[in-house]
């Protein structure tokens, strides 16, 4: 089954159009990767899938019903590229903030705090955290809620190598217990890590694939090397 | 081509939510002691200022002095233009730090987060309102004919009342200074025309009718009424209701200007 389709979906931020018409899938309990240059408009995309992206046509359906509706709200978890938690607030009170929201209680919001590497710094406030430990706050207030579909806008980028690893681990032990996780990243080394790739260039779908299938069409092992491959290949055919 | 209508979405008002909200941003204030200390004590220091200034003034004989009639009116002012300031700040900060944007993908419904903040800051103004008052009555020797209690009640009114339009006017500001300086556009010509500076039947007939669509002036004639009579009477309740109604229609305008899905 599907946990995302998304038919000819046209999104224009002031005068520019950011998406002409993209239309994809994405299949339920995987880790589907969005990858693409910074402007391609993945967190666009994200925003619109959501429910808080205002769009110019085109249909966004998220575990068969419309994007935001009030339905959704408590099954689709959402984590912002910059981290959106409460610095004036713990990292134990901001947890306990949107596992109240969500219908959670304190004590899925402490395991969501323990269950990012976060448990010793619970008592503290977000403002004094390192960047990389506030994206794992807003992380868990997201994981709190138990989301059937997480939507999160490049989680890894400032977190040390060994976190990025168990961050990963985490996205496919969620996804093996039924999670539709949806993932963005600028780096192509992240998109190894993932069952799907959605490669997007200038708002446009370059590929919809898998690491595998990349490799084969790029002709390459790395990632980065196969994406520009099918880049240029797509270039020569459009000249 | 058909634009994909952005439809308010239903408000589905939970007290729970609304009441986590409360507590969300009352433990935000609890963190921050300086807000703290200045909310408790700035009142009653700018009303010792004005004690001071009218302590020596004559009054004429079988008149209230100036101080009891000026502060009086304060201990309703005050709370509405600091409540109105701070969460025109607060609302704003939601925005840019996009805890707001992050809420709106929750359960959270857009009233239940506008009551929560209306319920956190109401009740900080309730103990603002106390300690003001117990000031102002003990040190400064404010009279009062009526009940104190009174006082409180209409100050939290106007509290509520500001946070409501601090609320409503954070829709309409892109930036902080765009937010600050809705403050003057808001609170200002409520303040001139309240009755306070120029008692209201001597305005000119259409200042008056303005001043008469304006909800401080209720607010004010409210603690006017408490200053004078021993009891509670008729026109204070209606003017409490009046300050309570407009604040709660901002509450719930300023809920629907909130919108859901951004450009």
């Amino acid at each position: 089954m599907d946990a995302v389709t998304v038919t000819d979906l046209v999104i224009d931020r002031g005068r520019r159009r950011v998406l002409p018409g993209l239309s994809f899938t994405v299949p339920a309990g995987q880790v589907t990767g969005l990858l693409g240059p910074s402007g391609s408009g993945k967190t666009t995309l994200m925003r619109a899938l959501v429910g808080v992206q205002r769009i110019r046509s085109g249909t966004v359906t998220v575990l068969g019903e419309p994007a935001g509706s009030p339905g959704l709200r408590s099954r689709v978890g959402y984590v912002t590229q910059a981290p959106s938690v409460y610095p004036d607030l713990t990292v134990r009170e901001n947890a306990r903030h949107f596992a109240a929201l969500y219908g959670a209680g304190a004590r899925e919001a402490d395991a969501a705090v323990a269950g990012v590497g976060l448990a010793d710094a619970a008592g503290q406030l977000v403002a004094d955290l390192s960047g990389g430990q506030k994206g794992r706050v807003s992380l868990a207030c997201a994981l709190v809620g138990s989301p059937e579909v997480l939507v999160l806008d490049e989680p890894t980028v400032g977190l040390d190598p060994v976190l990025r690893v168990e961050l990963w681990e985490r996205f496919h032990a969620l996804a093996a217990a039924g999670t539709t996780l949806i993932v963005s990243s600028h780096v192509m080394d992240e998109a190894g890590r993932c069952d799907r790739l959605l490669l997007l260039r200038d708002g446009e779908l370059i590929a919809d694939s898998t690491p595998a299938q990349l490799r084969a069409d790029g002709r390459s092992e790395d990632l980065e090397e196969a994406f520009l491959n099918v880049v240029r290949a797509r270039e020569e055919v459009a000249a | 081509m058909t634009a994909i209508l952005d439809r308010p979405a239903p408000t589905h008002l939970s007290p729970r939510l609304t009441a986590a909200t409360a507590g969300r941003v009352l433990r935000q204030l609890r963190h921050d002691h300086r807000t703290i200390a200045m909310m408790l004590v700035l009142p009653s220091a700018l009303l010792g200022l004005l004690y001071l200034l009218w302590k020596d003034v004559p009054t004429l004989p079988g008149q209230a002095g100036i101080f009891d009639r000026v502060g009086l009116t304060m201990l309703g002012i005050f709370p509405f233009v600091v409540m109105f300031l701070v969460t025109s700040i607060a609302m704003l900060r939601e925005r840019t730090s996009g805890t707001l944007e992050r809420l709106l993908t929750t359960p959270l419904a857009r009233l239940d987060l506008l009551l929560g903040y209306g319920a956190a800051f109401g009740l900080a103004a309730a103990l603002q309102a106390v300690v003001t008052v117990t000031v102002a009555t003990t040190l400064y020797d404010l009279d009062v004919t009526g009940s104190t209690w009174l006082v409180v009640l209409i100050a939290v009114a106007d509290a509520v009342l500001g946070v409501a339009l601090g609320l409503l006017a954070s829709a309409f500001a892109r930036s902080e200074f765009q937010a600050v300086q809705f403050m003057p556009v808001v609170v200002l010509p409520q303040f001139f025309l309240c009755g306070l500076l120029v008692p209201r039947e001597q305005m000119a007939g259409w200042l008056q009718a303005v001043s008469d669509v304006l909800p401080l002036t209720y607010a004010v004639e409210a603690l006017q009424e408490v200053g004078r009579s021993a009891e509670a009477t008729g026109t204070m309740w209606a003017d409490v209701g009046i300050v309570s109604g407009v604040a709660l229609l901002a509450l719930a305008l300023a809920a629907a200007t909130l919108r859901r899905r951004t450009a």
